[in-house]
């Protein structure tokens, strides 16, 4: 039935994007501390270290997906043994959505205003306190909406994760709809999709709401 | 820690004994804080942002640190918990060089100094009752004694039922007494206050200098406050330096600063605080004597209470009164008045002269007819 594909299709959709965000979100938190953190006249100020992590970053945001997806597959194979299906387009999908999150929040951890850091410092508060009371606190909301639009733009690119055999809702929209012109299934895939880009953002832009305190 | 005797002078601290065990326990009547040729010159300026500082700090004392913007004043403070690294010469906490100080000898000197700032620098994302729990956590201090602590000071900055308040909630005068609670929370002998009255309103100002002072007389603690009014370090200081350029060009006790300023920046300074000649003559002042007639217009400084019959005798002619008042700092009374005087047998040289044995510092402003 078409009604189980599609929900296979939706699972498949969650699971590559719930999984590569996931990761996302525990390295590219570090990440974007890190870049803040070590530049000049930061609290771990390390310009080199700054630089090397800046160009990685810079390089791997500025492929496109569908290139990188293709010119990682080596490596893929390498992680999940498999170069075909959802694991293997997590791995290409968490390589490009790291990178992407880890500078967007990075710009919210720049936002912090530096009078709260020297503040901290007169408190008696050591570099680590800073991060934990102080930096990631001040930019969780910043933190929040970036990883919403970063769950967006992996729905968008978990479609075309289609293209090594991914599965998921693009995959059936693009065999279905595009190559079978059944408008029918492409017209509920795209519903689909609208309601869960929209429930995602929503819920996102409610719980950056609620935290920010300013 | 010292839970027993709350807001009372810190004997002992939450901090493992380190190097700095000897400066807790310190001699009195010695200099608290101490600067020894003192120099900070940022990287790529030309002109340093300070040199050649050399100054005491007494126990106890509230002493004021004032001067026009980019004097100075906020570096020299920040060198005092190292907020800022000085260039040259040596700062003395407790006749300790607080220079080679690694990072836990640094979180234990800073643990001892609370600092409050101009825009208050809380924590957006943190209750009231957070942030002012913020320090004793960071330092390891356990639940219970934090909430004693932490409702203690609430209660001295007059925040009882604020607590669970958003620092986004509150006026600026709130936001301060939020940010003196988070600075006394680990009990310091030293409090820097960076322009800690510049945001608010004259009200809210005239209230957190009370608090201000009511700390320093009940704790005992130091108290060092950077500030571009006069009317500040006048209400609250006892003593005073001024900066300019990077360097001391007075200092002393506040009264004699304010009755006898020594220098053009210190004037300039003072001058939004000084007598006034009504509007309706500041228009007729000329700056020369038109006639023979005309009066001499001079303003004093006095310190004490002169007696007014004799100076008036001395100056000659008849002397009319235009503006004056008394205003007391500390225990000294301060006046100034602005006179008008008119046929006296003596010279405007002369006049100055002998007005100058009466008061502190004497100007002639100009000529009326």
């Amino acid at each position: 039935m078409w009604i189980d594909r599609l929900l296979q299709g939706l699972l498949d959709t969650l699971l590559m994007v719930g999984v590569s965000s996931l990761v996302a979100l525990l390295v590219g938190v570090p990440m974007a501390v890190l870049l803040v953190t070590s530049d000049k006249g930061g609290i771990f100020e390390a310009p080199a270290l700054n630089r090397v992590l800046g160009a990685i970053v810079n390089l791997f945001r500025s492929i496109p997906f569908l290139i990188l997806m293709v010119a990682l597959i080596p490596f893929t194979r390498l992680v999940v043994g498999t170069t075909y299906g959802v694991w293997a387009a997590v791995v290409p999908l968490t390589i490009a959505a790291t990178p992407f999150f880890a500078r967007i929040a990075e710009v919210s951890l720049r936002e912090v205003d530096h009078g709260l850091i020297e503040a901290a410092q007169a408190m008696g508060c050591r570099r680590w306190h800073i991060v934990w009371h102080v930096l990631l606190p001040e930019a969780l909301p910043g933190i929040v909406g970036g990883f919403t639009i970063t769950l967006v733009t992996l729905i968008n690119s978990s479609a075309m994760a289609g293209a090594i055999g991914a599965g998921g809702l693009g995959d059936i929209a693009y065999r279905y709809g595009y190559q079978r012109f059944d408008s029918q299934i492409m017209l509920t895939v795209i519903v689909m999709l609208v309601v869960l880009v929209a429930v995602i953002q929503v819920g996102g832009d409610r719980l950056a709401k609620g935290l920010n305190k300013r | 820690m010292s839970q027993a005797r709350a807001l009372k002078a810190p004997t002992a601290h939450s901090t493992p004994a380190l190097a700095t065990e000897q400066v807790l326990r310190p001699e009195v009547n010695q200099a608290h804080v101490r600067f020894i040729g003192l120099g900070k010159t940022y990287p790529g300026q030309a002109q340093p942002a300070l040199h050649g500082i050399d100054l005491n700090i007494r126990r106890g004392e509230i002493f004021g640190i004032i001067g026009r913007s980019g004097a100075g004043k906020s570096s020299l403070l920040r060198t005092i918990n190292r907020l800022e690294q000085p260039s040259q010469g040596r700062v003395l906490i407790d006749q300790v060089d607080i220079a080679p100080f690694d990072e836990n000898q640094l979180v234990a000197l800073r643990r001892r100094i609370g600092m409050i700032f101009q825009h208050f620098n809380l924590m957006s994302a943190k209750t009231v009752w957070q942030n002012v729990e913020l320090p004793l956590k960071v330092a390891g201090v356990g639940k219970p004694e934090r909430q004693r602590k932490v409702r203690e000071l609430l209660e001295l900055v007059g925040l009882t039922d604020k607590h669970h308040v958003y620092p986004a909630q509150l006026s600026g005068g709130q936001k301060q007494r939020v940010g003196i609670a988070r600075a006394l929370v680990h009990d310091p002998e030293i409090l820097l206050c960076d322009e800690a009255t510049s945001a608010l309103d004259p009200e809210t100002t005239a209230s957190i200098l009370e608090l201000l002072r009511d700390i320093n007389a009940r704790l005992g603690l130091t108290v060092v406050l950077i500030t571009h009014e006069m009317a500040v370090i006048r209400d609250i200081c006892h003593r005073v330096v001024v900066l300019e350029r990077g360097a001391v060009v007075e200092q002393g006790e506040v009264w004699q600063v304010f009755g006898a300023p020594r220098h053009d920046v210190t004037r300039t300074l003072l001058a939004p605080l000084q007598a006034r000649l009504p509007a309706s003559l500041q228009g007729s002042l000329r700056a020369s004597p038109s006639s023979q007639s005309a009066a001499v217009v001079l303003r004093l400084q006095l310190v004490g209470e002169p007696q007014l019959s004799e100076l008036f005798t001395d100056l000659g002619g008849t002397v009319r009164l235009l503006q004056g008042g008394i205003e007391t700092i500390g225990e000294h009374a301060l006046g100034q008045l602005i006179l008008a005087v008119r046929g006296s047998p003596l010279g405007t040289a002369q006049l100055l002269e002998r007005a100058r044995r009466w008061a502190a510092d004497v100007e002639v402003l100009g000529h009326v007819d």
